[in-house]
């Protein structure tokens, strides 16, 4: 069984609860909480009802026809994570940890972001249920995503920058983490991939599963069957957790994760944990991780801010141990690639981290034969990532 | 060294009428080759054991200072391995308890048992890993056991009764008490429940209670003292070692000295 978990939050030999010793007994809280909340009929028709008023779901799941054609093989759908409100699929897991944190009588919030993309969903459901929300981002990536800076201080959160390390999402956390032992008492923190100590992989892989449970449903309707195979990006893993998880016990779906490969997994700038990580303890779990040979995690690299994690989520690794998901990846210039194609042949321009998905699809299909269905997590829009796209193409649209 | 020493350098202080002194310096800092002279210094002063920090690239239970100190040392090229192998060096000289602090992937890539090993043929008898909660220390108790290292563990203001009695009953040289919920630090106060806490724990523990985070004056080295076994200092003798300022640190020290009226 692929499935197997333990109480303690186990995949297999990964995951567990490595944090010091002022965090545990919120971890102890917040599992009790959760573990309630999940069974609890009142609680996922809250959470439900936000998900359809307020995010606007489901999502369709939509075909790309000309995508399709120009690959040459399998047909390709896309679960259209990027019609979320806030524009990612980052908002299914703060509805859902927010909504928690109300239960808990928490009134502060606070979470990291690196893309930008959790930070605002943390910021708009902060705002939605009047929580106090402070947002950890590195100096990098405030830099990398100016805009949805102040889309989060425009939705009353107070964003603080991060220059520690390569300021990017990993040093984030490091200082979220920091806050959330000083500030314990009163205040939930939102993680916001699936990541970090248990109960949190947990967490955010549940109330990320609706993708995968939508996705699930709507092919069945579409197709009259399962996919061949289904693809996200993973950086951490949260949309690919909750692309995958519904689908971990059809054993006929192929599972493919997408590492961000940056410049070249030669080149060791980079974020692909399984292909280039070993394993280790990184924010509270064993994962695979980007380190040297003294343990001192290294920095990862991608064009994607939201991929720019030197690890992988626990339950990943396990997919990964046990064979049941493959993981590749696809480099900043495969996915500048995908950017140009998706936007070009069907009018949607997806964010930077998804498009690491859609390139291996386009790749994937075209070894397929024409009978055979992926289905694609487009887990964003690109609105965020233009000006760092323009950059890269240095201004030709190619 | 074995770490039996440790709750005997402690508890030995405590006769003499003094509270244990524990300074955290972080090693490298100010090159690797200083460790040694630092070492000796602080054992000429009088100081009950010492808590070797090593760098680590992402410290997430400590502060600015310490942060500071470590990114200091890793850009010295500063490691864990480099660190055992140089208190192995000296160790002849050291005569008081070497006690490592260090999270736990640099610990996982150097092999648990090898570095088990390494830390008891360098002299080092115990260890804090701020990132190994309970729950999670039998990754490492085997190995540590056989080599007679002690694992120290930290208890929290935030952790319950039932936890705290788990805790101390594992406890082994002495119960690090974290005095504030948070990192590593200068802080100005302290939770006025502190005294009740600290008194809980020593009730319940079969080892001594020091007092560590936060601590960074000779006052709070006497109020704290007063509550429990001992402190460990540490922010403030990170800032004091890197700006040269030896009186500092011997005033913080001093500050322990005969605080238990003798009969």
């Amino acid at each position: 069984m692929v499935k197997e978990q333990t109480r303690s939050g186990r995949y297999g030999k990964f995951g567990g609860q490595y944090v010091p010793e002022t965090l545990m007994t919120a971890l102890i809280e917040l599992e009790k909480a959760y573990d309630l909340a999940i069974e609890n009929p009142e609680f996922l028709a809250e959470v439900a009802y936000y998900l359809k008023d307020f995010v606007g779901r489901e999502t369709p799941l939509y075909f790309a026809e000309r995508l399709t054609k120009h690959a040459g093989g399998a047909k390709i759908y896309l679960k259209r994570e990027d019609l979320n409100h806030t524009g990612a699929h980052k908002i299914n897991n703060t509805v859902g940890q927010a909504l928690l944190a109300v239960r808990m009588g928490k009134k502060k919030i606070v979470a990291e972001t690196g893309a930008g993309q959790h930070g605002v969903a943390t910021a708009t459901v902060c705002a939605l249920f009047g929580l106090e929300c402070t947002i950890f981002m590195g100096k990098e990536d405030i830099r990398r995503q100016e805009l949805n800076v102040f889309r989060m201080e425009l939705l009353g959160a107070t964003v603080k920058s991060v220059d520690k390390g390569a300021g990017t999402l990993k040093d984030a956390v490091n200082e979220a983490l920091r806050y959330w032992v000083t500030n314990v008492e009163d205040t939930h923190y939102i993680l916001g991939s699936a990541l970090g100590p248990h109960p949190f992989p947990e967490i955010v892989r549940d109330f990320q599963r609706v993708i995968g449970d939508e996705t699930k449903a709507q092919i069945l309707e579409k197709e009259g069957r399962l996919p061949d195979a289904v693809v996200a990006c993973v950086g951490g893993g949260s949309n690919s957790i909750g692309m995958f998880y519904p689908f971990v016990e059809d054993e006929n779906v192929k599972l493919f994760g997408v590492e961000a490969a940056g410049s070249g997994i030669a080149t060791g700038l980079h974020s692909a944990a399984v292909a280039g990580g070993k394993e280790g303890v990184l924010h509270g779990a064993y994962m695979y991780v980007l380190q040297d040979e003294d343990g001192l995690i290294q920095e990862a690299h991608s064009i994607s801010a939201g991929l720019d994690y030197p690890a992988i989520g626990p339950e990943h690794c396990h997919l990964h141990e046990s064979g049941r998901a493959a993981y590749t990846s696809i480099t900043d210039e495969g996915a500048l690639e995908a950017l140009q194609l998706l936007s070009q042949t069907e009018g949607i321009i997806p964010a930077l981290e998804s498009s690491h998905a859609v390139q291996y699809a386009v790749e994937l299909a075209a070894d397929m034969s024409k009978e055979e269905i992926i289905v694609v997590c487009l887990s964003g829009r690109g609105d965020k990532d233009v000006e760092t796209v323009k950059a890269a193409l240095g201004g030709d649209k190619s | 060294m074995t770490k039996k020493q440790i709750t005997e350098a402690i508890q030995a202080c405590n006769r003499r009428g003094d509270k244990a002194f524990v300074p955290y310096i972080m090693a490298g800092d100010g090159g690797i080759e200083k460790l040694r002279e630092t070492i000796l210094f602080l054992q000429k002063i009088g100081v009950t054991a010492i808590e070797l920090g090593i760098p680590f690239s992402d410290p997430v239970a400590d502060g600015p200072i310490i942060q500071e100190a470590g990114e200091r040392a890793l850009a010295k090229g500063v490691t864990l391995r480099l660190v055992v192998e140089t208190v192995a060096s000296f160790k002849d000289e050291v005569k008081v308890p070497i006690i490592l602090m260090t999270y736990l992937n640099p610990i996982i890539q150097y092999g648990i048992e090898e570095f088990a090993d390494d830390c008891r043929n360098s002299g080092i008898s115990g260890l804090i890993i701020p990132d190994l909660p309970y729950e999670e220390v039998d990754l490492v108790r085997d190995a540590l056991t056989n080599a007679d290292i002690a694992l120290i563990p930290l208890v929290s203001l935030t952790s319950p009764p039932e936890r705290i009695e788990k805790i101390t009953a594992a406890g082994e040289g002495f119960i690090y008490a974290v005095t504030v919920n948070g990192i590593t630090g200068v802080r100005d106060g302290f939770e006025g429940q502190l005294e009740e806490h600290l008194q809980k724990l020593k009730a319940v523990s079969s080892v001594p209670v020091l007092a560590g985070f936060g601590i960074s004056t000779t006052e709070q080295v006497e109020l704290i003292g007063s509550f429990a076994d001992g402190v460990i200092v540490g922010s403030a003798i990170v800032t004091a070692l890197h700006d040269g300022d030896l009186k500092t640190v011997e005033k913080l020290v001093n500050a322990s000295k005969n605080k238990i009226p003798t009969i």
